[in-house]
């Protein structure tokens, strides 16, 4: 692949592992491992029939009809909050307990912001019956209470990350403290595709599932494989690669990736990565971060939890340098309004991390036979409270 | 040969160094607290330099790193802080810290800057093996500043040996897999990872670190390394009151034949 990871764990500039030697041994296990592994027969049987009879997948590539008048174009929403737990969090955590049965862990922690990919993540612990603790920070336990109950009616130990901005950043940094602490038995499932290498290649591999499903949806729907755009949000950015992956070769499908622009890109409460970051390292790998010119990392703002992250994936870094991908913002405002439009149109409420997608067709210039595909990465159930809060229902 | 160097060559057996983080409790004091540290018998020093985000770190140099960033302490203050500082302390001292703030500073403009102020070596956890020897290694070589690799009980032999290759100083060995504050691991195995080590016969001196505590620690760490450090426990000193006058005691309570 073009735009893949390279073998010293880079995409151009960006990637690495830059972890302490106590978390060596673990990331170089999987490092050796990972792809072995994934490309296993049995491990990709059990992978795939587990997506399909546990998480429901393929997932629907629906056509928007509504949006599709609204925008001038043939507007196509692939269904990721239809997936059991309501979001595309499951497709890597099914990955990453396989994988972890494989290399004989028997502990499992994740860090959350959403609380989408702790609930995934409980979730497959419940199944295969392993111990689960999932970190979180205190602000975002508190915007999205209800994940917190599903994590602990799952069995999961919920664990506030009380540290700095509270958010999913400690969240993260409470996770790698908790695995250096425990690095033989334990298996760390990072929820997106950041962190030391291999996490942003094997997150990536697991959430591909979304575009190698989507090209074929897109044919039998329209004849042609590949459409005009792709859009996704991004957060740490794994609904987006997995969304973008198998077009990223595809020189012609222009893929739109969507940040957090909070209130506003230049407001100092903004968690839009590409406009306000600038290289460096974060979380294990070399990366594009929102810092200070004395390299401390800024405490981003979103009112989506899955989004308030000062980084982005080093992929996302270097497909953003590179000019292979469009990097736009949303405010939370346009996410809000663009939430409850998808509601009144096309009857899905969804989750506000998705809603940032949405809200880019708003700014976009379709000729009126593009086919464009929006990446709809969660339900928006979690997020009731703060629709509600914001419009008064 | 650097400072270091030149005491590993003089005294091989109990060394003491101290770590602290630049800029805690007070902004200002970071020669002042060399300068005591030296006086009262510390043979090198550790100066942290503080990160948003020490993921190698447990809760006491968490919270002395986010007060010394809100006294305002940055790496360019730093180097102005120790701009006098040979002119009073004369004991090895080493900088630690991750490897953002160094990223952003420029590694080469680091490295001359250090050594301009009479720095020894350089400790950044997560700086991987990779990237220093490929990409980094020339500016520190140039400025005569020793890196220094961290090895954990589970560190394979190879490594090791590798580590013990590309070190001129002396290894950092980590009582256990854990973050810094934790208790010193007195277990079987560790014992065994420490004999293991030494049976190795590596070519650098070894310094124990992490979990070094008080005298007892210190003697059990002596008796397989070097030399051990001591961190959190003397961070926590540093949180009361005329710290500095107690430096002496402290000093003397983890290495009493002073
Ligand atoms: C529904 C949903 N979408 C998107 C995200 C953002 O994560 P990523 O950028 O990794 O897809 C989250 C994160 O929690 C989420 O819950």
């Amino acid at each position: 692949m073009k735009y893949g990871v390279n073998d010293q764990g880079y995409y151009g500039d960006f990637g690495g592992a830059y972890v302490p030697e106590m978390l060596y041994p673990n990331v170089e296990e999987l490092r050796q491992k990972y792809l072995s592994i994934i490309n296993d027969a049995d491990f990709k049987a059990e992978f795939d029939l587990l997506l399909k009879d546990y998480v429901g997948r393929p997932s629907p590539l629906y056509y928007a009809k509504r949006y599709s008048e609204k925008y001038g174009a043939n507007i196509f929403l692939k269904r990721e909050d239809l997936n059991h737990t309501g979001s595309h969090k499951i497709n890597n955590a099914i990955g990453q307990i396989l994988l972890a049965q494989r290399l004989g862990k028997k502990r499992i922690i994740a860090e959350t912001g959403a609380g989408q990919h702790g609930v995934a993540t409980a979730t497959v612990c419940a199944l295969k019956g392993i111990e689960c603790v999932v970190y979180m920070g205190e602000v975002d336990m508190a915007r999205q209470a209800p994940n917190v109950s599903r994590m602990k009616m799952l069995g999961a130990k919920v664990v506030p990350a009380r540290s700095g901005s509270k958010t999913l950043k400690d969240a993260t940094n409470e996770a790698l403290r908790d695995w250096i602490a425990n690095p033989v038995d334990t298996h760390y499932i990072i929820g997106s595709v950041v962190g030391p290498y291999p996490y942003p290649d094997m997150v990536a591999r697991f959430q591909s599932i979304i575009s190698l499903e989507a090209k074929k949806q897109l044919l039998e729907h329209t004849g042609k494989e590949l459409p005009e755009y792709v859009m996704a949000c991004v957060g740490g950015g794994s609904n987006a690669m997995g969304m973008f992956y198998h077009f990223l070769d595809d020189e012609s499908v222009k893929l739109i990736a969507v940040e957090a622009a909070g209130k506003g890109v230049n407001s100092g409460h903004s968690a839009a990565t590409t406009f306000l970051g600038r290289e460096g390292v974060l979380h294990g790998s070399r990366t594009i971060l929102m810092q200070t010119d004395d390299g401390q990392v800024v405490e981003p703002y979103s009112i989506s939890a899955g989004l308030d992250y000062p980084g982005i994936g080093p992929q996302h870094a270097h497909l953003y340098k590179i000019n292979r991908a469009q990097y736009a913002s949303v405010t939370d405002d346009e996410a809000l309004q663009a939430g409850l439009l998808c509601c009144q149109l096309e009857g899905i409420i969804p989750a506000i991390e998705s809603a940032h997608a949405l809200a880019q067709l708003e700014k976009m210039k379709f000729k009126k036979d593009d086919n464009v595909i929006i990446c709809l990465s969660g339900r928006g159930d979690k997020d009731l409270d703060t629709y509600i809060k914001y419009f008064g229902f | 040969m650097n400072r270091l160097n030149k005491l590993f060559a003089t005294k091989n057996n109990n060394l003491l160094s101290i770590y602290y983080t630049a800029g805690y409790p007070e902004l200002d004091t970071t020669v002042d607290i060399a300068l005591a540290l030296e006086k009262a018998g510390a043979d090198f020093l550790e100066i942290g330099f503080p990160y948003s985000d020490p993921v190698a770190d447990g809760p006491t140099i968490q919270h002395s790193s986010q007060q010394a960033l809100d006294n305002g302490m940055t790496l360019n203050l730093l180097f102005e802080q120790l701009k006098d500082l040979r002119k009073r302390v004369t004991i090895p001292i080493l900088l630690m810290g991750y490897v953002n703030p160094i990223v952003q500073f420029g590694v080469e403009r680091f490295c001359k800057k250090a050594a301009e102020a009479g720095i020894d070596g350089v400790i950044v956890p997560d700086l991987p093996m990779y990237e220093y020897e490929t990409l980094y290694a020339g500016f520190f070589k140039d400025n005569n500043l020793s890196n220094i690799f961290l090895v954990t009980p589970q560190t394979s032999a190879d490594r090791i040996r590798k580590i013990d290759e590309l070190s001129n100083s002396f290894i950092y060995l980590l009582s256990s897999s854990s973050i810094t504050g934790g208790n010193l691991d007195v277990s079987d195995s560790i014992e065994d990872y420490y004999k293991r080590i030494k049976a190795m016969q590596l070519k650098n001196p070894t310094i124990i670190g992490f979990g070094i505590a008080d005298n007892a620690t210190f003697k059990k760490a002596c008796e397989y390394a070097n030399g051990a450090i001591v961190g959190s426990k003397f961070v926590k000193l540093l949180e009361q009151e005329n710290y500095l006058n107690k430096i002496p005691a402290f000093i003397s309570s983890i290495k009493p034949s002073l």
